[in-house]
């Protein structure tokens, strides 16, 4: 059979990853639009609610995610030239960032759990809880991921895990601004 | 045939096939009882009609799927079943429970008993001795086929069809728990229904449609198993949470409208999946199988699970909609499509494939079998339509004009006659497809060139 080369087969890494890159992109995007066409309805309440948030706590972790993908991709670089113990530093730094990203949303959750606000206080915290629970739940997902590929070192599943901390990074760079800064 | 224990999944169509007329009669029964509400209402009220219509469908559909099982393992894992007893033991049980379940709801025996009435929960209604016996049967199953397997080549379509029947066995004994909170039973109720029907059937259903696509297309294995994969992992991704769709209104908490409206909106893309792998595999694929009537059943398959399924599915998801929706006739439509086109079509396509070959009868072309898709298949597409025209009046004079539910059901009368009639198409369908499928027909064709087609 003359088979035409088919895109696919020019994707760096699995195709499964992409899949399920792709299948992540559409549940936070249509939480995101979900989120600002509901916003519509109520915009000062949600302008209220919002100032419930600590902006300075979600800048860091976007600086500390943002580093954190840097580190995996250096991982990703080091594993494919050999260098394993390079790259499983560079691995180990982004999964503790990773970390670091977790105990700053803790403290954000106790916090609002300590003035009374909860999923059923406002639509705006029904979102900001599903769609910010829902990362960190990738964020503690990711780091496990890490973990896994680091201890084997193989450079295509260091090249998946890393293009899924990619997604994790992308997302919260997506939900960041949208969830804490749009007025 | 290649092996001799594929012979037994002639034992379990057979059984299917009964059950399936039993199934559409009823089926027939019940929309003669929506066009005049006292039709045997003394006799078989509407309710026991309705539990059996549903009960037997389950029944025949998983007995198809265990079927298929027994007819395709032995191929891909290249060994005999395990044990063909076991099997037969297998379907006894399931046909001994069939016997209790319909004598139970029919004469309403041992009311109340623990062990042996009805336990009055929609589509798990069956007494508690028939569910122990669906355990009893499901890990007979589950123990013959995965030593099968496991002593066998493992293939991708081995693998995910193992998940899928291992997952709907453990699902199923939910149905042993029933709390007495109606809110945690329905969210405990769902874990079978919907993870059953949006979940492991859905692995099952894109593991048998890539044996029949490699069968009968002749594309390379390593192609189908990639798409295989895809489709899963689609269906896992969208199917789970997607059971939120179903807590909107059950007094589960608010949250779930949103998770169940973007989890199942996705719904649709494996079903989707599945229709572009069966088109592009049959575009794609070098072999002309004389088995037509197969192939017809697993494009009709894949197609109408995407529209049945995906987008009639899709209608009426989002909680906005649903709000407005739920329990009208658009769920009905919904539910017959998608069960037609998904899995009812899926064993169609499985039976009409193994059949001949079953009977040596092969090859074959079956051209009454491909006029009794056509015949069944436009009466459930137009039953579809006129369902889904009377929900979206229902919805109307029902849940905005706010008229009494009998009221609206009265000026819905017109649907529920031209529903009658597409039933009546369908049944003769159902009817015609056994008589293709059992009664041996003198019809010799050449097989068609394999390997060399047009490239």
């Amino acid at each position: 059979m003359s088979e035409a080369a088919s895109p696919f087969d020019e994707l760096p890494g699995d195709l499964m990853i992409w899949v399920l890159i792709v299948s992540e992109l559409l549940v936070f995007g249509a939480g995101l639009a979900a989120f600002l066409a509901v916003r519509l309805t109520d915009p000062v309440g949600f302008a209220e609610a919002q100032d419930h948030l600590h902006r300075t706590g979600a800048g860091i972790n976007t600086i500390v995610l943002v580093t954190s993908g840097w580190l995996a991709a250096l991982g990703a670089q080091a594993t494919e030239t050999g260098r394993i113990g390079r790259a499983r530093a560079c691995l180990a730094a982004a999964a503790a960032l990773g970390l670091v990203f977790l105990a700053v949303k803790w403290v954000e959750y106790v916090d609002k759990a300590a003035q009374g606000i909860g999923v059923e206080t406002h639509p705006f915290f029904t979102f900001y809880y599903l769609i910010t629970g829902f990362h960190a739940a990738h964020v503690a997902a990711g780091v496990i991921v890490l973990a896994l590929v680091a201890a084997r070192a193989h450079p295509r599943e260091v090249e998946a895990g890393a293009a899924f901390w990619h997604m994790v990074d992308l997302v919260w760079i997506l939900v960041f601004p949208v969830i804490y800064l749009l007025r | 045939m290649k092996y001799q224990t594929q012979k037994i999944a002639f034992a379990y169509f057979g059984v299917a096939m009964a059950l399936f007329a039993v199934q559409v009669t009823l089926g027939l029964v019940l929309g003669w009882i929506y066009v005049d509400g006292n039709f045997l209402s003394g006799l078989l009220p509407f309710n026991i009609a309705r539990m059996l219509h549903t009960n037997s469908l389950i029944v025949w559909l998983l007995l198809g799927f265990f079927g298929a099982a027994y007819y395709l393992l032995p191929e891909e894992s290249e060994r005999e079943i395990h044990s063909p007893t076991l099997a037969y033991l297998q379907l006894a049980i399931f046909v001994l429970g069939t016997a209790g379940v319909v004598l139970t709801y029919m004469f309403n025996l041992f009311e109340g008993n623990w062990l042996l009435g009805k336990e009055g929960r929609e589509f798990i209604e069956q007494p508690k001795w028939v569910k122990a016996g669906i355990v009893v049967a499901a890990l007979i199953f589950l123990y013959n086929v995965s030593m099968t397997v496991l002593k066998g080549r493992k293939t991708a379509i081995t693998n995910i069809l193992l998940l899928g029947l291992w997952g709907l066995a453990l699902l199923f004994l939910f149905s042993f728990y029933n709390p007495s909170n109606l809110a945690l039973d329905k969210m405990y109720w769902w874990y079978i229904v919907h993870l059953w029907v949006e979940g492991t059937w859905e692995l099952v259903m894109a593991s048998i449609l890539a044996f029949l696509m490699l069968k009968l297309t002749g594309v390379d294995r390593e192609v189908v198993e990639k798409w295989l994969y895809v489709i899963v992992a689609a269906a896992l991704f969208s199917g789970i949470l997607g059971t939120g769709h179903h807590y909107y209104w059950i007094g589960t908490p608010g949250y779930w409208q949103w998770i169940g409206s973007i989890f199942s909106s996705l719904e649709v893309v494996p079903f989707f999946a599945m229709m572009a792998f069966a088109f592009i595999m049959v575009w794609k694929g070098r072999r002309d199988h004389p088995n037509k009537a197969a192939l017809l059943w697993s494009l009709g398959c894949a197609t109408l699970a995407f529209f049945g399924a995906g987008v009639w599915g899709f209608l009426h998801t989002l909680h906005g909609v649903n709000y407005y929706s739920h329990g009208t006739q658009i769920t009905a439509a919904h539910g017959h499509l998608a069960f037609y086109g998904a899995y009812v079509c899926l064993n169609l396509a499985i039976i009409s494939y193994a059949m001949p070959i079953l009977k040596g009868r092969d090859p074959y072309n079956q051209v009454l079998n491909m006029a009794s898709f056509w015949l069944m298949s436009a009466g459930v597409v137009f039953m579809t339509f006129t369902l889904t025209f009377a929900g979206t009046v229902q919805t109307h004079l029902q849940r905005v004009n706010g008229e009494a539910f009998m009221d609206v059901q009265d000026q819905l009368w017109i649907f529920y006659a031209m529903r009658f009639g597409s039933g009546i198409a369908v049944v003769l369908g159902a009817v015609l497809f056994i008589y293709a499928v059992f009664v041996p027909r003198k019809e010799i064709i050449e097989p068609g060139p394999v390997g060399h087609a047009a490239e």
